[in-house]
């Protein structure tokens, strides 16, 4: 993988080791990890400084932004058309962008409809889909959904050819690596035997339903009404077939395409790194591109000091005697009661967040060394939801 | 209100990361530890509720991992086979073999069959009084709502037939709040305050479901005290820091970073707790859980929040 890469990436034989080379040489950047990592912000901020820096179209596909960060981007209200980040939102900042940053916001009803009216043979057949209790159902609700047409839409937004970098934020899902066989998945379930074999008495009304046990069963269970509306949503569905499939298949080739690659986000916490560890393994085995791991909100270096660790320590065995000390209660305004409480909690403060920030390390040192590029974003004082925020954050991931 | 570990039925879910399964664990724990004969179901396939127990991974079939507490892990496969033979007395034959994989099939592509399952095993054993109480460690915030939703669902879809019979009663065990309660974990930072917001907002509109307490975890605790603030911004001035190098026999400057990072943190999720207090229905419990510095994980901070958790809830 490294030496294709190193190819695009131009004069150095050296595979991207920085964000920035990597997307000068990537034309599709993926961000997956689990939830409350700040998968959303980090491919943001990333897309933003691609914009700043590199110039072209840059587009973030996001899927749930948090409110202000959409406000931020303009993308209030507007779905899944593809929308520019006005130019004057950079002007804060005081930095103006070589290229364009553009966004939208994956919206899962919308892009199954879409889908079903490219595929469906006659505007018939669309209509009725798109009014089966089923279809509404799959369409809106369920969650595995929602991984298919997010690596759908990416597809639809790349054969466009509207832009030169697309960044994804990737839905939440039951399973972290789900989308990434989604449209394996979704191209098996239309070809498979056992949807002929359910949709076959409705096909031809020759067979004799109740002589077979499991339609039997199946009607007492669930109601012949409802068996019906299945095999109705699916026998219209295989009019989608081929189309669907086939495009399923293309899906999947530009998922492993050389041009995409993928970003790890996570945070230093147990269960996000044991999440992490695992999209690296399969991601891996699997043969994606994995570009880079983002580990964010992680706590400052000093706090591994070992010296500041010991002053710590003696700030609260010895807050009374350094209390006690001529003038400095007078210097700071106020008692040596109060003045031991403070020093005690400085020390103390210092000592519980080196135990967190050991912890950390720990974990960090598990997770480097597996994609090229490790990216450390520390925890930011404040909420990101301006692009001047997100420009301070793009500025720690870029190089 | 009702008592939170007075009921039958405790769905635990929140925004992803938020500590959903640590909580579940805590109350399942404390709930034990009060008398409570207590089943904890893991109904997302993570698989990490054992690590919560330090106990092997957890099955369908329920195990006693401690005094008076089993665990479970939802398989709804299993939970259907289940179903069809003790609810529905089907012939063995529709359960094994090739016509159990047609099943699999039809509840995989037909919606909300693996949801009622999974919430149809969990009344069920309401139903049968199995257990005193019954922590679910469910679904992330984005899906819950439909998982709860899904017997009114299947009403609507199901015209006829056995499984539409069988929504009434878990309906009935749902809606009752005496019985069902819904428990939010959200902490105090922007995204999991406002997927709170939204998802009780969604609970209250497409369901009966009672919320019976939001759960704020990983609070950090207030550094200094009143007026201790005013003396360290003293101390941390040039001159205050130099003076407490010579003190210490060496730099200091790190402390007091360390001491305003965590002021910042905290006042700037001090904001977020306010816009959920705020907006929450006054007469549900916020119940608040301390950061964990030494340990985040395992038994041992299973028993550190259920014992905080205890001190919330009036014990």
């Amino acid at each position: 993988m490294a030496s294709r890469d190193s190819q695009r990436s131009g004069a150095s034989n050296a595979p991207p080791d920085s964000i920035e080379a990597l997307f000068a040489a990537k034309e599709i950047v993926i961000a997956c990890g689990s939830g409350g990592v700040g998968k959303t912000t980090t491919a943001a901020a990333a897309a933003a400084m691609a914009a700043v820096r590199h110039g072209g179209k840059v587009l973030v596909v996001t899927v749930d932004p948090a409110r202000r960060l959409a406000n931020a981007l303009g993308l209030d209200g507007f779905g899944n058309v593809e929308k520019r980040v006005p130019p004057e939102a950079f002007k804060s900042s005081g930095v103006r962008p070589r290229g364009e940053l553009w966004a939208a916001m994956l919206d899962t009803k919308q892009s199954w409809d879409d889908l079903v009216r490219r595929h469906a043979p006659d505007p018939e057949t669309v209509s009725r889909i798109l009014a089966n209790p089923l279809y509404q159902n799959i369409s809106g609700k369920f969650i595995q959904s929602h991984d298919y047409i997010a690596m759908e839409r990416l597809y639809e937004i790349h054969s466009e050819g509207n832009f030169d970098l697309i960044v994804v934020d990737t839905p939440p899902t039951r399973n972290a690596i789900d989308f990434i066989e989604a449209p394996q998945r979704m191209a098996e379930f239309f070809s498979s035997r056992l949807l002929r074999l359910l949709i076959a008495p409705y096909r031809s009304r020759m067979v004799n339903m109740a002589s077979r046990p499991f339609y039997q069963v199946a009607d007492r269970v669930l109601g012949s009404q409802f068996l019906q509306d299945i095999a109705e949503f699916f026998i219209l569905f295989q009019t989608m077939y081929s189309g669907f499939v086939e495009r399923a298949r293309a899906v999947e080739r530009l998922l492993r395409d050389r041009r995409t690659t993928f970003v790890v986000v996570s945070t230093l916490e147990a269960a996000p790194v044991r999440e992490a560890e695992f999209f690296i393994q399969v991601l891996t085995q699997k043969k994606f591109h994995l570009g880079a791991l983002v580990l964010n909100k992680v706590l400052p270096d000093y706090l591994l000091d070992d010296a500041a660790e010991a002053r710590a320590a003696r700030l609260c065995d010895d807050a009374a005697e350094l209390a006690r000390t001529d003038g400095l209660a007078e210097f700071l305004e106020t008692d040596e009661a109060q003045l031991v409480r403070v020093l005690a909690e400085v020390g103390e403060n210092f000592r519980n967040f080196a135990v967190v920030a050991r912890r950390e390390a720990g974990l960090r040192r598990e997770l480097e060394g597996r994609p090229d590029v490790v990216v450390t974003v520390p925890e930011f004082d404040a909420d990101i939801h301006d692009l001047p925020g997100l420009l301070r954050l793009g500025e720690r991931i870029w190089t | 209100m009702v008592d939170l570990l007075e009921r039958k039925l405790v769905f635990v879910t929140g925004k992803g990361g938020v500590g959903k399964t640590t909580i579940a664990a805590a109350l399942a724990w404390l709930a034990a530890d009060r008398g409570k004969r207590t089943l904890v179901c893991e109904v997302d396939d993570k698989g990490n509720l054992a690590d919560f127990f330090e106990t092997a991974p957890t099955r369908f079939e329920e195990r006693e991992i401690a005094p008076r507490l089993w665990a479970m892990s939802m398989d709804t496969e299993a939970s259907l086979k289940q179903y069809l033979s003790l609810q529905l007395k089907l012939p063995l034959v529709a359960r094994i073999g090739p016509l159990a994989k047609m099943f699999d099939f039809v509840a995989s592509a037909a919606p909300g069959v693996k949801e009622i399952v999974t919430v149809g095993k969990l009344c069920w054993e309401v139903k049968e009084e199995h257990y005193d109480l019954i922590i679910v460690d469910a679904s992330a915030s984005g899906h819950i709502v439909s998982q709860l939703a899904a017997p009114q669902a299947i009403n609507q879809l199901v015209q006829v037939g056995l499984v539409r019979q069988q929504t009434g009663w878990m309906l009935d065990i749902l809606d009752d709040p005496a019985t069902t309660g819904l428990v939010v974990v959200a902490t105090p930072a922007e995204m999991p305050v406002n997927e709170t917001l939204e998802l009780t907002a969604r609970l209250h509109e497409e369901t009966k479901v009672d919320l019976a307490a939001v759960v704020v975890n990983r609070v950090l605790p207030e550094l200094f005290g009143r007026g201790e603030e005013e003396v360290f911004d003293r101390l941390a001035t040039p001159e205050g820091e130099e003076r407490l190098d010579a003190l210490v026999g060496g730099a200091t400057a790190s402390l007091m970073d360390a001491a305003r990072l965590t002021v910042t943190m905290r006042r700037a999720r001090t904001e977020h707790l306010e816009t959920l207090r705020d907006a929450i229905d006054p007469s549900v419990p916020l119940l608040y859980l301390p950061y964990l510095f030494f340990r985040s994980h395992g038994l041992r901070a299973t028993h550190q929040l259920a014992d905080a958790l205890s001190a919330e809830l009036g014990y």
